[in-house]
């Protein structure tokens, strides 16, 4: 197998990236003045979501490309992106939600982040349902660029609609992130956690999209 | 473009027909709509402050359930007698047909949202006439919205299975943005304040409408297949 050994390189680096995370966040990076050991859940949540995100956009990129050339690769590099973002997402809220105990005093508040990361989560995870009912491949691929296209266009109208709605409920929110500037140690934690996550999802990402092909190859 | 119009117009008077004759999805929509009403009353108790409080919510509540029913079969129709086939093989740009069962749609949600409004103003006392044009105007804006992403996922989900389940997993999430603009608007409408204090929302649901109805038109023919 010619084609494995890169992905197995690139898996041994997001391994090593993640390690190098763990050992920034914990090690590294010093203990937070006001929130305690609490705030090195950041160094998960924030990478989580950044790279969920990064995952909505290549299945948005992939399905316009699917659209357009009728290639299954690009379904396949879309579905792999699509699961992994609502992996991440799903991190993301659960990190979020185990943060918010013990800084926020609740496990869940309507604050316009949460409420529209939370939307997000069911408009991909919609996707995947969709995914799951249709059984013919070239058909599933149709569908699902189609929905892919149009979830990631309503990402902005999501993230606007559900701000101004909390903006107009309470005049400010006393939950929202402390505009705070972020301490180099942190700052630089945080970064090399973003960059194994990154590692991760590429790695992930040729490893779904080639089970894909050689499951449809079995198929066939 | 006259022939695009002339045909998307065959498909909406052909629907319109359809349901003038057999009344199948009116009836029994109008009837749930009803349903609905009893049932927000029953939920939420006698108390006409919190009624009041919560009214634009159910409103559209009753709207998002009402277009769910009557926006998902407006494909189903075609699945009897061979008329997808008789559709796929009509001449021309397919967004056509997109066009005409949109308009369709909107005519039929139109109807049935007029009834609910007319149904509201009855039992929870509310006066309607005072507040119709900007009501009119954020309805219109809203129902675009929800018909415009419906008509396109109902054409995708009368070919799946589990359709029942997946047209609303799929809708409802995707139209949060529109449940959460049209509510606030109706906030400002029925408190009688004026229509420019829901200016932003009003954009939004304008700027929503143009997405979903660009990438419908553009993306219809990939959906609609044998």
């Amino acid at each position: 197998m010619p084609d494995r050994s890169p992905r197995v390189i690139l898996g041994w680096l997001a391994g090593l990236a993640l390690l190098a995370g763990l050992g920034a966040g914990f090690g590294y990076a010093p203990r937070e003045d006001i929130q305690g050991n609490v705030q090195r859940i950041m160094y998960l949540h924030v990478p989580a979501v950044l790279t969920a995100y990064l995952a909505f956009v290549v299945t948005l990129v992939a399905s316009a490309a699917y659209l357009g050339t009728k290639r299954l690769g690009w379904d396949r590099l879309a579905a792999g992106a699509a699961e992994l973002g609502v992996l991440f997402m799903g991190i993301t809220l659960l990190s979020g939600s185990i943060w918010g105990k013990p800084t926020w005093g609740t496990w869940w508040t309507w604050d316009a982040r949460l409420t529209s990361t939370a939307v997000l989560f069911l408009v991909y995870v919609g996707y995947l349902l969709l995914r799951a009912a249709v059984e013919e491949p070239e058909r599933r691929a149709r569908y699902a660029a189609v929905v892919g296209i149009l979830a990631a266009a309503n990402i902005p109208i999501v993230h606007f609609s559900v701000k101004w709605w909390r903006a107009l409920h309470q005049p400010s929110t006393i939950l929202g992130p402390q505009p705070a500037p972020i301490a180099p140690s942190i700052k630089l934690a945080l970064f090399v956690n973003v960059i194994a996550f990154a590692l991760l999802f590429v790695y992930l990402l040729t490893s779904r999209v080639e089970v894909a092909r050689l499951e449809e190859e079995a198929a066939r | 473009m006259i022939a695009y119009a002339r045909r998307a117009f065959i498909v909406l008077w052909k629907d319109w027909l359809i349901e003038r004759r057999s009344k199948s999805s009116l009836n029994a929509v109008v009837f749930f709509a009803l349903i609905l009403l009893f049932l927000f009353q029953f939920a939420l108790g006698p108390d006409r402050e919190r009624l009041h409080a919560a009214l634009p919510g159910l409103l559209w509540l009753g709207f998002v359930l009402a277009g769910l029913l009557g926006l998902g079969g407006v494909f189903l129709v075609e699945r009897d007698n061979d008329c997808w086939e008789g559709l796929l093989l009509a001449p021309g740009d397919k967004s056509a047909i997109y066009v005409g069962k949109l308009a369709a749609n909107l005519v039929l949600m139109t109807l049935v949202e007029a009834v609910i409004l007319a149904l509201f103003g009855v039992f929870y006392g509310i006066d309607l006439y005072a507040v119709l044009a900007p009501l009119a105007a954020v309805v219109v804006l809203g129902t675009i919205g929800i018909a415009a992403v419906g008509t396109l996922f109902g054409a995708m989900t009368a070919q799946v299975r589990s359709r029942e389940l997946l047209f609303p997993v799929l809708l409802l999430p995707m139209q949060v943005p529109v449940l959460l603009a049209t509510v606030s608007a109706t906030e400002v409408v029925l408190a009688g304040r004026p229509l420019a204090e829901a200016a932003a929302w009003l954009t939004l649901l304008a700027v929503a409408d143009t997405v979903y109805l660009a990438i419908g038109l553009l993306t219809f023919e990939f959906v609609f297949d044998a």
